[in-house]
């Protein structure tokens, strides 16, 4: 009987294996629906439009005759069945279950919480933006950020598991707190969300491009499976709606953070690098929101600074851990 | 969208809308001349300012620059988080180093330039929330608005017909029902048409100004918090004591409110200091942890008792926490001068060097000796002689420890006044007397041994301080731990005003603000019905609300009337 840390190292390249195939059969979807012919697309546009809020009235496609189809149209008759993307997801699930077992068996190795050095980090990280994704997907049908999720989690948890990973070791002195458990595990909450807002950004901001370009009479507007996506508006009222639940959850961290530092370091705040990584995500969000309710900022703007602050994040995750200096020298890595 | 021009004329937009900044997204579009050209004259161009730097758009930019300014304090080492990083830049970096150093690149949080940016930040804040403070005191107070004259105008809009039925009724239903959903009311009665207005997510605006004056707060906090705190640290060695006053701290750093009888002079003693090494051949072997200092207390009053200082975990003693920020060993260690006699005894602190503990240590005898004799020792816990003949410590635990000594004389320079740490020894000028590139060999001692001093000098001895009837050397020495003892009264409210703001947050961004209409008009086949709603601010679910309240309330006329009002047509 292999050891468990065997256990979990196999299970782990096992989901990192169909995270890749998941990636490639939502590539497919991507390529399909772009060959689809409009009449195809149609109705999903409106279906997916219906939602679009409140704050989306201004704009044409979101008016009130997209409200009605939706609420007329939630049948789904008219929703052309998205084969690749069915695949993308079901793989994405199967390696998502890999990819819990492979956390937990890790978990049970250290007799601890897996979230206790960067590579556990990487797991724990990659574990929760897919299962945010997933939840929402029963909610909301988010299919063709698919390739941007799996793709995200089949590259960091590649890097880590190929560059991270250490052995189970015991926790040094400071790591043994509750705080770690919570400040760490909300931190890891927060960037799933700001991933999914991200990738709507980015969406948000090729459909705003593609939407100009129409108008503009110009012929070839750009991908054509942005023909099967929500509209710009109804794009950037999701991004914004995951970053402001996101933004809260930074918050807690920053909180939770300095009362950690506070037991463990005598001072709640220092500057130290990784503090102010985390206070310069938080700013950089703070702006995002601001910036949507900002004449002239909404709307790409605003887009950027979400892109801007999921840079920020990845930054502080890859590169803050690994190169900078300061006292949260936990990467385990020597 | 929330307030189009459509909507003020309809008089929608009331007084309880919160007050925002001109270059809102939800403000109606000022007069652009309005805020490019000021008035002439100083008070116009002052109101201009003003105006400027409390509208989002400066409030978002300062915002962004604050993240952008707090970057190179995460590229540079900091002189309050790391202060030997600093000095170490210098020494690489020579040249550019005064430059970046006039810049305030090794302050960046206390340089004027960062401080300009939030204190900026912070003028813009205050000066946008006061007045939304007064209008949101007042937006409390006020009525729903008066219903629109034409409801269907509006995005959320159904209309029901019913065959009969008393139109007044009909609202006094619909007025009950909102109100037992959280909303505010108001009848707006008028002839033919009975109309009830309702208004609810007061706390929408009430979070957003709690969260944006918690984060004063916590500024505030900070700011007056630091001028009456102080981190002093201290060496203690097993079996030491150590008072509470300021002249008995290593360092201290104190704010500048912190007077110097603020002290409370309770005494600490180190009885013992625990930790493990995880074993060789596990994974983490050798690392240290289950840090523990045990003190004993005595309190101000006289009375004494024992506590435990772990990581995570400080003690808390008249009104300070004490820290546990590191610790080593103190090998004891005696010299003799050639008559014999005591020139030296006792435990000195010894500086770790690396995770197994080799430590590196300075003797520095002044007195009894023809000349001053300068030591400078190495520990190895767990010595292990590698190939080249030097020893290295391969282990934390005391594991037949190894102390070394090579032997310098010659003028201290500890009499000069001029302060010396005491783990360095200034070997310029003095004379060695063995190891390396001398002819005598360094002196090895095990604890308990005694050695020969170079040129007959005398002897050194390394003492064993195990308790009696001890088998082993794994408590042959002495440890010391340095403690962090940190006073600042403000953490708390700091961490209060912080909590505010994640709730008003939390209101600020769920609390979903909307306002409902409900009206009755009389007509030849019947009752008409409006439903009406709109959001004020994000509100993905306000379809369904409205769609809620007209099966709510059709629900409960239909229960108030049993028999006959069916409705004839809904649209
Ligand atoms: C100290 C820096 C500041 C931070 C960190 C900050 C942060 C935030 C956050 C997180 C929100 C979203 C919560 C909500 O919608 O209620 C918000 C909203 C808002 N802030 Fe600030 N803020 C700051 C300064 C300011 C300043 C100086 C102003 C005045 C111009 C301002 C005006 C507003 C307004 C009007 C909203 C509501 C936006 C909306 O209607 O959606 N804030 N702020």
């Amino acid at each position: 009987m292999p050891d468990l840390d065997s256990i979990s190292i196999l299970t782990l390249w096992t989901a990192i294996a169909v995270y890749a195939g998941s990636f490639i059969a939502y590539a497919f979807d991507l390529a399909r629906r772009s060959s689809a012919t409009i009449a195809e697309v149609e109705t999903p546009v409106l279906v997916a439009a219906g939602g679009a809020d409140a704050r989306g009235a201004g704009s044409p496609a979101s008016g009130t005759a997209a409200g009605g189809a939706a609420r007329s149209g939630k049948a789904k008759s008219g929703t052309p069945r998205y084969i690749f993307a069915r695949i993308g997801t079901a793989l994405a699930i199967l390696g998502w279950l890999f990819h819990l077992t492979s956390t937990l068996t890790r978990g049970f190795a250290a007799g601890r919480v897996p979230w206790a050095n960067l590579y556990e980090f990487a797991m724990v990280g990659t574990l929760l933006i897919m299962a945010v994704y997933l939840v929402v997907l029963t909610r909301i049908d988010l299919r063709y950020l698919g390739t941007f999720i799996s793709g995200l989690v089949v590259v960091l948890l590649g890097a880590a598991a190929a560059n991270f990973y250490v052995a189970v070791t015991p926790l040094v002195d400071p790591l043994k707190s509750v705080w770690l458990v919570i400040h760490v595990f909300v931190a890891s909450l927060s960037t799933a969300l700001f991933a999914l807002a991200f990738a709507l950004s980015v969406m948000q901001l090729m459909q705003s491009r593609r939407e100009r370009r129409i108008a503009g009479g110009v012929e070839n507007a750009g991908p054509g499976f942005l023909r099967t996506l929500p509209n710009t508006v109804r794009l950037e009222n999701m991004a914004y709606h995951f970053t402001v639940v996101g933004f809260i959850f930074w918050t807690f961290t920053l909180i939770a953070g300095s009362i950690w530092a506070q037991d463990a370091w005598g001072r709640y705040w220092g500057f130290d690098v990784k503090e102010t990584w985390t206070f310069i995500i938080w700013v950089l969000y703070a702006g995002y929101i601001h910036a949507r309710a900002t004449r002239g900022w909404r709307g790409n703007p605003s887009a950027w600074l979400s892109i801007t602050g999921f840079t920020a994040v990845i930054f502080n995750f890859a590169i803050v851990n690994v190169f900078f200096k300061g006292l949260h020298a936990y990467s385990g890595l020597s | 969208m929330s307030s189009s021009p459509s909507d003020r004329s309809d008089g929608t937009a009331a007084a309880s809308d919160p007050l925002r900044p001109s270059d809102h997204i939800d403000s109606a579009p000022v007069d652009d001349n309005d805020i490019n050209q000021p008035a002439l004259g100083v008070v116009g161009w002052l109101r201009w300012g003003w105006r400027q730097l409390t509208s989002m758009r400066v409030a978002l930019v300062l915002l962004l620059i604050l993240a952008i300014a707090a970057i190179p304090g995460s590229v540079f080492p900091q002189r309050t988080a790391d202060p030997n990083g600093v000095v170490q830049y210098r020494q690489n970096n020579p040249d550019i180093f005064p430059v970046l150093d006039a810049m305030r690149m090794f302050d960046v949080y206390s340089s004027p330039w960062f401080s300009a940016i939030y204190l900026l930040l912070f003028v813009s804040l205050i000066g946008c929330i006061i007045p939304r403070i007064k209008h949101h005191a007042k937006a409390l107070r006020a009525l729903p608005p008066r219903t629109p004259a034409r409801l269907g105008r509006l995005e959320h809009h159904r209309s029901v017909t019913r065959e009969n039925g008393d139109a007044a009724a009909a609202i006094d239903v619909a007025e009950k029902q909102l109100k037992s959903l959280g909303y505010r009311v108001a009848r707006y009665d008028r002839g033919t048409t009975w109309s009830v207005s309702a208004e609810r997510g007061y706390w929408r605006e009430t979070g957003n100004l709690l969260f944006h004056i918690a984060l004063v707060g916590v500024l505030v906090t900070v700011g007056i918090g630091g001028g009456f705190a102080y981190t002093g640290q201290r060496v203690v060695i097993e079996g030491a004591s150590y008072v509470n006053t300021l002249i008995d701290y290593n360092s201290i750093n104190r704010g500048r409110f912190v007077a110097d009888d603020t002290f409370q002079p309770y005494a600490l003693t180190l009885d013992s200091f625990d930790v493990t090494y995880e074993d060789f051949g596990t994974p983490g072997a050798g690392q240290a942890g289950n840090f523990a200092a045990n003190l004993s207390v005595r309190n101000v009053d006289g009375s004494t008792s024992k506590g435990t200082v772990r990581v995570n975990h400080p003690l808390h003693v008249g009104g300070d926490s004490v820290y546990l920020l590191g610790n080593g060993y103190a090998p004891t260690i005696t010299v003799r001068n050639a008559e014999g006699d005591t020139v030296f005894s006792g435990p000195v602190e010894f500086l770790p060097q690396d995770s197994a503990m080799t430590s590196l240590g300075v003797v520095k005898v002044t007195d009894g000796m023809p000349e001053q004799l300068g030591m400078i020792g190495f520990l190895y816990p767990t010595p292990l002689k590698m190939k080249s003949g030097a020893y290295t410590s391969v282990h934390g635990a005391l594991n037949l420890p190894l102390l070394t000594l090579d032997v310098y004389q010659g003028d201290l320079g500890v009499d000069g006044g001029k302060p010396v740490s005491v783990f360095e020894l200034d070997t310029d000028g003095l004379e060695k007397l063995n190891g390396r590139t001398t002819d005598t060999e360094s002196i090895e001692l095990q604890p308990g041994e005694t050695a020969d001093l170079p040129n007959g000098l005398g002897t050194v001895t390394f003492e064993n301080v195990s308790p009696k009837g001890a088998k082993d050397t794994l408590q042959s020495v002495k440890r010391y731990v340095s403690l962090q003892i940190h006073h600042d009264a403000s953490a708390p409210w700091v961490l209060a005003f912080a909590l505010l703001a994640l709730a008003g947050l939390g209101l600020a961004l769920f609390v979903p603000r909307r306002r409902m209409w409900v009206k009755a008009t009389t007509a030849d086949d019947g009752t008409h019905l409006e439903y009406a709603a709109l959001a004020r601010g994000d509100d993905p679910t306000l379809a369904a609300a409205v769609d809620d309240l007209v099966r709510g309330h059709e629900r409960l006329l239909e229960a108030a009337a049993p028999e006959g009002s069916t409705p004839a047509k809904g649209a």
